[in-house]
C-alpha cells in the first residue's frame, strides 16, 4: 500500500486533506476504557460483584461511542469529504493495526514455542538442568503435550480431528465466500455481495458455536481447563484470544452486512469493507497456524 | 548560512494578525481541549502532561534518596520502598519519556513534513486522553489495601505473580490502556509520515526528527503488543490459575523475562531514538553547519532499530542461559555500538570548524552527547557477559540506564523544549534562568549517577531500602545531588510558565539563526492551522 502512495502523490498536489473538527467521540472512548479496566481490574482483584456493574457500564459506553464515531466518519464517507490521500491513510492505519495484532499473538506464539522447546525440556532434565530434574521433580517426563505436569497435575490433549478440522474448514471456506462479496462489490453485482457477506456471518456464527462446543466437551469431558498446566493454558489463551476476534470480526462483517443492505458502499469507494475482510483475513491465517502448531503438530 | 525571507519579526507579526482570523480555536476548556483534533494542541497536552508525570516520578525519586541518604531504615516501610521504585520506574518510563516524545512528534512533524495535521486527528486524541486515565488507576493503587506495585518496573515473575498484591490487576488494565495509547499514537505517526508528506518532501529529505521517529514508531507498533501479551500471562497466572511462570505447572520464570525484555529492549531504543533526531536538529543549528553524514544517520538509525529485536537476552545474563545463547546476545549487543557510534561521530564531526553559540538548547545538546556516550560505554561493559555477572542487579546497572535516560533522553526532551519554545509560544524564553536551569541540572546529574558506578562495582544492590556501612558516604553524597538535580527542575518549571505566559522577548519567526526546517518558515506562535494546503518543497 505504501508503494502505490508515493506513485500517487504527486496527483494531488492542491487537494486540501480534510482534518475533522472536535469530536466529542475520543474522550467518550477514553472514559469507557477507564470504567472498564477499572471495573475488570477491581471484580478480577478481588473487590467485589459489584464491580462487574462498573465494568459492563464501560463496555456500553465503548458500545456508544463506537456508534457515535463510526457514524460520523461514514456521514462524512458518505457525504463525498474523503480524498483519496485519506482513504490511504485508513488503509495504512488498518494495515498497522493488524501487524499489531500479529505480534500481540506473536507473544503467545513465542509462549507456546519456547515452552515446548525449552521450558519443558529443561524440567525433564535435558541441558545443563539435571539437577533441577533431580532435586524438584525426579518422575516428571518432558512430553508435548503435557498431560503430566512436573506438579502432577494431569489432563487430556484435544486431538485435531473432529471439530477443530471442521473449524478449520468452515473459516477457510468462509475466507472464500467473504473474497467473493468482495470481488463481487467491485463489479457491481450486490445481490452476489449479500450472498458473499451473509454466508461469511453465518460461517462466522458456526465456527463460535462449534468452539464453544469444543470448551464445554474440553471443561466437561476431557478434564483439560485453564489452568490444568501450561498445556492448557496456552490452549486457552491462544485459541481464546482468536475467538475473541472471530467474535469481532463477525461483528464487524455483520455490520458490513447490514450497511450493504442500506446501499452503502461503491465498487471504487468500499474502504470500511475492505478494512473489514482484511481483519477476517488475517484471523483466518492466526487460526491456521494455530491449527498446525497447537493442535496438530 | 541561510537568511530565509520568513525571519523578519515585523513580517512575521503581521502574518500572525492575519492568521489569528483565521485560526477559528474554539471557543471554551471543553472543545478546545478535550474534543480537540488539533495535533499542536494535542501535542501541548502531551508535553504538559508528561512533565507533571515527571514532577511526580522525580517526587518518588526524592522519596527513593531521603530514604537512602542513610543506611537503616530511616523512613519507610521496606513494602512501600519497593512501590516507590517500582511506580517512579513505570511513571518515567510510560509517563514522562514516551508521552514527552509523542508530544514532540505532534507538534513538529505535521509542521516539519509540511501536513495540515496528524493523518487521523480524532484517534490522536483518543491516543492522548487515554493516558490521563490510564495514570489514574496506576497511582490509586499506592492509597489501596496491600499498596501498589512493588516488583519493579520490570514485574518480573513471580514478583508480580504469585507475591504481588491484589492490586496487581489495576497495574495490569493500566499497563493495557498506555499500551493502547501508544499503539493508536505510533500508528498515527507512521501513517502520517509516510502518507502526508508534502509534495516534494522525498524521504532523504525528512529531518532526522522525523526519520528518528518513524523507526520508533515501528518498533512501538512492534512491541507494545507483546508487553500486552506478557502482562495478560501475569493477570491469567495471578488470577486465574494458569502457570506460565511456574515451573510446577511446566512454565517458566525465565520466561517471563524472556517475553518481557524482547518488549523491554526496542522499548529502551524507542526512548532514545527520538533524541537522537533532536540533537541531529540542534547540533546543526549552532553550529551553522550542515548536518553531517545525513544518509549514514538515518541507516545508523534502521540498524539500531534491527539490532534492538536480538539482544533482549543481555538483560538475562545470570539466569543460567546455554553459553552459545549467552555468545550470541554479547556479540549482537556489542555490534550496537557500531551504529551509535557513527551517530556520535557525526554530530561531533558536525560541530567540527563550525561557529559554534551556545544557547541553553546547544548546551544540553553537547551535555547529551558527552553524556550518553558515557552510559554507552557502561552499557557496552555490561554488555560482556562475564563482566556482567559482577555488575548484575547492581548500582551499576542503575548509574548506566539513569546516565542514558535522564543525561540522554530527558536532557533531550529539555534541549528540544527550549529549542522549540519560542516556536510554541512566541515568546523567547528567560536565557539567564535557563543557563542556570542546564549549569545546575548538569552539576547535580552527575553528582547523583556517577558515584552510583562505584557503589554498583563495589557490590550494593539495586532496590534495596537498606545498605551495608561501607555505602553510606557516597550514598549520602548521590543522595544530595540527587536534591539538588530535583530541585534543579524547578527552575524549567518556572522557565516554562514564563514563557507560556507571554514574560519575555516575542519570538521571531526564526530565532535560530543557523536553523533549517519547515517550523521556521512560519511566524511564532505557529498558527492554529499549518500547511493546509501543502506547501512545495525544492
Amino acid at each position: 500500500m505504501s508503494s502505490t502512495s508515493s506513485e500517487q502523490h504527486s496527483t494531488e498536489k492542491t487537494e486540501a486533506y480534510y482534518v475533522p473538527s472536535q469530536s466529542i467521540w475520543p474522550i467518550v472512548g477514553a472514559v469507557g476504557l477507564f470504567l472498564m479496566a477499572f471495573g475488570a481490574a477491581r471484580w478480577i482483584g478481588g473487590g467485589g460483584d459489584q464491580y462487574s456493574w462498573v465494568l459492563f457500564l464501560g463496555s456500553v459506553v465503548i458500545i456508544f461511542m463506537l456508534f457515535g464515531w463510526f457514524g460520523n466518519v461514514i456521514t462524512e464517507s458518505m457525504s463525498g469529504m474523503y480524498s483519496a490521500q485519506m482513504d490511504r491513510s485508513f488503509r495504512q492505519g488498518m494495515s498497522w493495526f493488524i501487524f499489531s495484532e500479529i505480534m500481540f499473538f506473536l507473544a503467545f506464539f513465542g509462549a507456546l514455542f519456547y515452552a515446548r522447546t525449552i521450558a519443558v525440556p529443561w524440567l525433564g532434565g535435558a541441558g545443563n538442568n539435571a539437577m533441577t530434574h533431580e532435586v524438584l521433580w525426579p518422575q516428571f517426563q518432558a512430553h508435548w503435550p503435557l498431560v503430566t505436569t512436573p506438579g502432577g497435575i494431569t489432563t487430556t490433549a484435544m486431538p485435531w480431528q473432529g471439530l477443530p478440522l471442521a473449524n478449520t474448514i468452515i473459516l477457510l471456506i468462509s475466507s472464500v465466500t467473504l473474497h467473493f462479496a468482495h470481488i463481487n462489490l467491485e463489479r457491481g453485482l450486490r445481490t452476489q455481495v449479500k450472498l458473499g457477506l451473509g454466508l461469511t456471518v453465518l460461517l462466522g456464527c458456526i465456527f463460535l458455536f462449534l468452539q464453544a462446543e469444543e470448551y464445554i466437551h474440553a471443561y466437561q469431558e476431557m478434564g483439560l481447563t485453564l489452568s490444568s498446566g501450561l498445556y492448557g493454558n496456552t490452549f486457552f489463551l491462544l485459541t481464546g484470544f482468536h475467538g475473541l476476534h472471530v467474535t469481532l470480526g463477525t461483528i464487524i462483517l455483520f455490520v458490513l452486512f447490514c450497511r450493504v443492505l442500506k446501499g452503502h458502499f461503491t465498487p471504487a469507494q468500499h474502504f470500511g469493507f475492505q478494512a473489514g475482510s482484511w481483519y477476517w483475513h488475517f484471523v483466518d491465517v492466526v487460526w491456521l497456524c494455530l491449527f498446525v502448531f497447537v493442535y496438530i503438530l | 548560512m541561510s537568511t530565509g525571507s520568513a525571519s523578519n519579526p515585523l513580517v512575521s507579526d503581521a502574518d500572525e494578525h492575519i492568521h489569528e482570523g483565521h485560526d477559528h480555536k474554539p471557543k471554551g476548556f471543553l472543545a478546545r481541549w478535550v474534543y480537540t483534533t488539533n495535533h499542536k494542541d494535542i501535542g501541548s497536552l502531551y508535553l504538559l502532561f508528561s512533565f507533571a508525570m515527571f514532577l511526580t516520578g522525580g517526587a518518588m525519586a526524592m522519596v527513593i534518596r531521603a530514604e537512602l541518604f542513610q543506611p537503616g531504615l530511616q523512613l519507610l516501610e521496606p513494602n512501600f520502598f519497593n512501590q516507590m521504585t517500582t511506580v517512579h520506574g513505570l511513571i518515567m518510563v510510560f509517563g514522562a519519556v514516551m508521552p514527552a516524545f509523542v508530544g514532540l512528534a505532534n507538534w513538529m512533524i505535521p509542521v516539519m513534513i509540511g501536513a495540515p495535521d496528524m493523518a487521523l486527528p480524532r484517534m490522536n486524541n483518543w491516543s492522548f486522553w487515554i493516558l490521563p486515565f490510564a495514570f489514574s488507576l496506576m497511582l490509586m493503587t499506592l492509597f489501596m489495601e496491600g499498596g501498589g506495585p512493588n516488583f519493579g518496573w520490570t514485574f518480573y515473575a513471580p514478583l508480580s505473580t504469585k507475591y504481588s498484591p491484589d492490586s496487581t490487576a489495576l497495574f495490569v488494565f493500566a499497563v493495557h490502556l498506555m499500551g493502547i495509547s501508544s499503539i493508536m499514537g505510533a500508528i498515527n505517526v507512521i501513517v502520517t509520515i509516510v502518507n502526508l508528506r508534502a509534495p516534494g518532501m522525498t524521504m532523504m529529505k525528512l529531518p532526522l526528527f522525523v526519520w528518528t521517529w518513524l523507526i520508533t514508531a515501528f518498533l512501538l507498533i512492534a512491541v507494545m503488543p507483546v508487553l500486552a501479551g506478557v502482562v495478560t500471562m501475569v493477570l491469567t497466572d495471578k488470577y486465574f490459575g494458569t502457570s506460565f511462570f511456574d515451573a510446577a505447572g511446566g512454565g517458566d520464570p525465565v520466561m517471563f523475562q524472556h517475553i518481557f525484555w524482547f518488549f523491554g529492549h526496542p522499548e529502551v531504543y524507542i526512548m532514545i531514538l527520538p533524541s537522537f533526531g533532536i540533537i541531529s536538529a540542534i547540533v546543526p543549528t549552532f553550529s551553522r553547519k550542515p548536518l553531517f553524514g545525513y544518509a549514514s544517520m538515518v541507516y545508523a538509525t534502521a540498524s539500531i532499530a534491527g539490532l534492538s529485536f536480538l539482544v533482549w537476552a543481555h538483560h538475562m545474563f545470570t539466569t543460567g542461559m546455554p553459553v552459545a545463547a549467552e555468545l550470541f546476545f554479547m556479540y549482537c549487543t556489542m555490534l550496537i555500538s557500531i551504529p551509535t557510534g557513527v551517530k556520535v561521530f557525526n554530530w561531533v564531526a558536525t560541530m567540527w570548524r563550525g561557529s559554534l553559540t551556545f544557547e541553553v538548547p546547544m548546551l544540553f545538546a553537547i551535555a547529551f552527547i558527552v553524556l550518553f556516550t558515557i552510559g554507552g560505554f557502561s552499557g557496552l561493559m555490561l554488555a560482556i557477559t562475564p563482566v556482567d555477572f559482577q555488575y548484575h542487579d547492581t548500582y551499576f546497572v542503575v548509574a548506566h540506564f539513569h546516565y542514558v535516560l535522564v543525561s540522554g533522553a530527558i536532557f533531550s526532551i529539555m534541549a528540544a523544549s527550549y529549542y522549540w519554545l519560542p516556536k510554541w509560544t512566541g515568546y523567547m524564553y528567560d536565557e539567564g534562568l535557563a543557563k542556570w536551569h542546564f549549569w545546575c541540572s548538569l552539576i547535580s546529574v552527575n553528582v547523583l549517577f556517577f558515584p552510583m558506578h562505584f557503589l554498583g562495582l563495589a557490590g550494593m544492590p539495586r532496590r534495596i531500602p537498606d545498605y551495608a556501612l561501607q555505602f553510606a558516604n557516597v550514598n549520602a553524597v548521590v543522595s544530595l545531588g540527587g536534591f539538588a538535580f530535583g530541585l534543579s527542575q524547578l527552575i524549567f518549571l518556572v522557565v516554562v510558565i514564563k514563557c507560556m505566559r507571554g514574560k519575555g522577548e516575542r519570538a521571531a519567526a526564526k530565532p535560530w539563526e543557523g536553523a533549517e526546517g519547515l517550523e521556521w518558515e512560519m511566524p511564532s506562535p505557529a498558527p492554529y492551522h499549518t500547511h493546509t494546503t501543502p506547501p512545495e518543497i525544492k
